[in-house]
């Protein structure tokens, strides 16, 4: 009975198995690569018409079709940058003492319940700044920071609620928790013997975490902020619903402004010429492409420290 | 290396047998045979080629990027000729692993029956059969036939080695191949298989590897003995370690080296 | 012994401020959701789940059309985005080292971090532009994107952590490769390759950005996938943002359902993979 399995025969299941896992995973970069050349079709007129200017201008005019893209650029880098001075410290002090300090048992809660944050929808974070966190700025905390650090520009002129200021804070509790579970990620990395030596040598436990710990894992913490800025420079209906939409450079950031996100979601709807949707798409394209580099960056670095184990990064 | 088949005709044999990884020649030029219903060892130190050669009788090492020269003839089919499926070569020639690998979302009923899922469709009845037939030739039926489907990764070690050898006799293949099947396991579980191992041999051609040489005398009929890639020597088990022939298979048998 | 009670006090502040950082950044959370529960569940009856709108200005009404509208364009993404995302995943977890598991790997760390308003655009060019009128097809094929790069990656992981042991014994039993991979390797893993679908699912059910200019939201109930549709995300946003009260509050109600899907779904995600495989080699 045994001997009745002749050895020869083919094999067509496993022919047919990987030919439909290499057709899903070709149309990953397929889709990639049509994305890219979708965006620069769409933008093709645009980029033709106004080429680099597009960056440099201020003026942002649809029906004198007067594209530029300044103050989109700007807008986008400052509310991510008061995201970022907001959340680092927060998240990393986070990080730390969930990996350094907290009891055992409460290092799964905590984390969890911040990693929560991140499942929470943008346009609720949004519906919730519009109604409760605005008010409260523009009511306390705005008068607070004008009358104590008014002397610098940056808290000056009238305050609106809606504001650079108030979408760079919504910004912050958005990416905070990206920013937190893949540093504590990398924290948890760190070989125990690090801290070891370092309390051996007599340091407390803050100057252990702090000197041995935290060094260690540089390069993946900045990853991990770096990470935090794409997710900020990306993120569109809390910044839309929070920052004024205005098409200014101001100095101030009780001011209203506009990022690069916002403008295509309310404008291009509205569109009705052909270079004005060009010219979102252009805004599309320039936006996808600084995503691009700034993710690439963070994964590099993240790679760097937790080397041979793929890198998280959308832990929730 | 002379060539030096046991008398009987062999049921499987390797003829010339070089096996690399990469450009590394884990095995060389081995041939030998092995008779049928008899038990095999095959021993020597860690990387001495003993495994890698095991795993080309059923083209095992080729799922890690391993590749041969030489013949290995199954009756006398040369295995790696080519359109030969591999599929079909492990249903003749199964292998039992050094580490139990029940599979988790499987009963223990499942588990046996695994092997014949890819054979022709068998009535429920039959499936039964040869199940309840396994778990009898692998010792482990009065433990388990009140629980056969229940989890099989609840099952101790030593069970669950033995459930690997129900799974793999239940196709009946003409060979078994075992890797150090008792590497992982208790003294008490290593005598149940080993006891398992008499009873088997009654219906297959079996070949063990082991680094345990007091297994390979208890068990095997036959021994062969490797070192650095060569085949050393080979013969009957009492032979071997009685009376070895080449220099090198006494200093490894009386622990000078390895 | 001075300067070691000053590194003492200074190790004691530091972790006073970090357990104030865990205060903070717990807060927004209870905040929010308090927030939600306190002025969008007094609203939460049975004609908000059954009804459609009603004019501005009018009270009463519901969001049944968008919870229809968000389940269709919701589940359709999924139907397009799973096949290719665990495909793909598998393809990378059985071929690590091919060059287009490389490069699908590095591509979808790409998309991942892709901004969702930039897909939305994608998606619009592609078949909004084309057809010349909005679909909820549109919006799922925005939301397949979004969800395929994060179900490559998670399944890929899950594939990788069964144990190469249990490849090895399939194929020993004469499995062909296809049959090991589904119904072993596969089979071992499935729980953590649904909890990743569930969550990248709940990710997406929230997105808004992507179905502004592809799905565009609609009034009345709409079954149709070739025509414009509502999603809960879309009404929560054309809610908070209108000039009425009455508006304000379906915007709070709507949320407090649309944040209840995604906390089910992922509490869904998390039980899936309560019952993990029990060796792990």
């Amino acid at each position: 009975m045994p001997g009745e399995v002749p050895l020869r025969g083919r094999n067509l299941g496993d022919l047919a198995f990987k030919t439909l896992l290499t057709i899903a995973a070709i149309a990953i970069p397929a889709l990639l690569a049509f994305l890219v050349w979708e965006l620069y079709l769409g933008s093709k007129l645009a980029i033709e018409r106004y080429g680099l200017g597009f960056i440099s201008g201020t003026n942002w005019d649809p029906v004198a079709e007067e594209f530029g893209a300044l103050p989109l650029i700007f807008g986008t880098l400052t509310s991510a940058a008061i995201a970022l001075v907001i959340a680092v410290p927060l998240s990393l002090g986070v990080a730390i003492y969930l990996t350094e300090f907290a009891p055992k048992w409460i290092r799964q809660p905590i984390a969890f319940v911040i990693e929560l944050l991140a499942a929470i929808p943008s346009v609720v974070y949004g519906l919730w700044g519009i109604f409760v966190l605005i008010p409260l700025l523009r009511t306390a905390v705005f008068p607070f920071l004008r009358d104590t650090l008014g002397f610098l520009p940056l808290f000056q002129g009238p305050i609106y609620g809606n504001s650079m200021l108030a979408a760079g804070i919504i910004l912050a509790i958005m990416v905070m928790p990206y920013i937190m579970s893949v540093s504590r990620e990398v924290l948890l990395a760190v070989p125990t013997s690090q801290r070891e030596a370092a309390l051996g040598l007599g340091a407390t436990r803050w100057e252990a975490a702090w000197t041995a710990v935290v060094p260690y894992a540089r390069s993946g913490i900045l990853g991990a902020i770096i990470l935090g800025l794409g997710r900020a420079l990306g993120e569109t209906m809390a910044v839309t619903m929070l920052i004024g939409n205005r098409h200014e450079i101001a100095a101030s950031l009780f001011a209203p402004g506009y990022t690069m996100a916002a403008v295509i979601a309310n404008e291009f709807t509205e569109a009705a010429t052909d270079i004005h949707f060009s010219a979102l798409t252009y805004v599309a394209f320039t936006l996808f492409f600084v995503t691009v580099l700034v993710n690439a960056a963070a994964r590099l670095l993240i790679w760097r420290v937790s080397r041979g184990r793929p890198s998280g990064g959308q832990g929730v | 290396m002379a060539d030096r088949a046991p008398p009987d005709a062999p049921r499987i044999r390797a003829a010339g047998l070089t096996a690399f990884y990469g450009a590394f020649a884990a095995v060389k030029d081995v041939t030998l045979g092995f008779g049928a219903n008899q038990i095999h060892a095959l021993i020597g130190p860690s990387g001495c080629g003993k495994s890698t050669f095991l795993r080309t009788m059923n083209r095992m090492h080729e799922v890690v990027g391993g590749h041969v020269t030489g013949q290995v003839l199954l009756g006398n089919e040369d295995i790696y000729a080519p359109g030969v499926s591999r599929t079909r070569l492990r249903r003749r020639v199964g292998m039992v692993f050094q580490k139990p690998t029940p599979f988790p979302t499987m009963s223990i009923y499942q588990n046996v029956a695994a092997g014949l899922k890819v054979g022709a469709r068998l009535p429920k009845a039959r499936v039964d059969e040869i199940v309840e037939r396994a778990l009898q030739q692998a010792a482990l039926w009065n433990e388990v036939k009140d629980r056969l489907h229940t989890s099989a990764v609840a099952l101790s070690g030593g069970q669950q080695q033995r459930l690997c050898i129900a799974r793999t006799v239940a196709p009946e293949p003409e060979v078994v191949l075992l890797d150090e099947p008792t590497a992982s396991l208790d003294p008490q579980g290593t005598q149940r298989i080993e006891e398992l191992l008499f009873t088997l041999k009654a219906a297959f051609t079996i070949i063990i590897v082991t680094h345990n040489m007091q297994q390979a005398a208890r068990v095997s009929d036959t021994t062969s003995f490797f070192y650095l890639g060569s085949l050393i020597e080979t013969g009957p088990t009492k032979q071997i370690f009685t009376a070895p022939a080449v220099e090198q298979t006494e200093a490894y048998i009386t622990g000078r080296f390895g | 012994m001075n300067r070691l009670g000053w590194r003492r006090w200074k190790s004691r502040v530091m972790v006073g401020l970090m357990m104030v950082a865990v205060v903070v950044a717990v807060a927004p959370l209870v905040m929010i959701l308090a927030t939600l529960v306190a002025r969008g569940a007094g609203s939460l009856n049975l004609a908000f789940f059954t009804q459609i709108p009603v004019p501005a200005g009018e009270t009463g009404g519901g969001v049944a059309h968008a919870i229809v509208g968000t389940l269709l364009i919701v589940g359709t993404a999924a139907l397009l985005g799973l096949p290719i995302g665990i495909g793909a995943g598998i393809y990378c977890a059985e071929y690590p080292t091919a060059r287009l598991a490389v490069v699908a790997r590095f591509v979808a760390d790409v998309m991942n971090g892709t901004p969702s308003i930039v897909v939305g655009v994608f998606a619009w060019t592609l078949i909004v532009d084309v057809q010349k009128h909005f679909s909820g097809l549109a919006g799922s094929a925005a939301l397949a994107m979004l969800m395929v790069p994060m179900v490559l990656r998670t399944t890929e992981e899950m594939v990788r952590l069964v144990p190469h042991s249990l490849r090895e014994a399939a194929l020993a039993l004469g499995y062909p490769r296809w049959r090991t991979s589904l119904s072993v390797v596969v089979r071992t893993c499935l729980p953590g390759i649904v909890t990743g679908s569930l969550l990248a699912i709940a990710r997406i059910a929230g997105e808004t950005a992507p179905l502004l200019f592809t799905a565009l939201g609609s009034q009345f109930m709409s079954r149709d996938l070739d025509q414009p549709m509502a999603a809960l995300p879309l009404t929560v946003f054309t809610y908070a943002t209108g000039p009425y009260d009455d508006w304000h509050r379906i915007a709070w109600a709507t949320a407090l359902v649309l944040i209840l899907v995604v906390l089910v779904l992922s509490l869904l995600a998390r039980l899936a993979t309560r019952q993990r495989f029990g060796s792990r080699g």
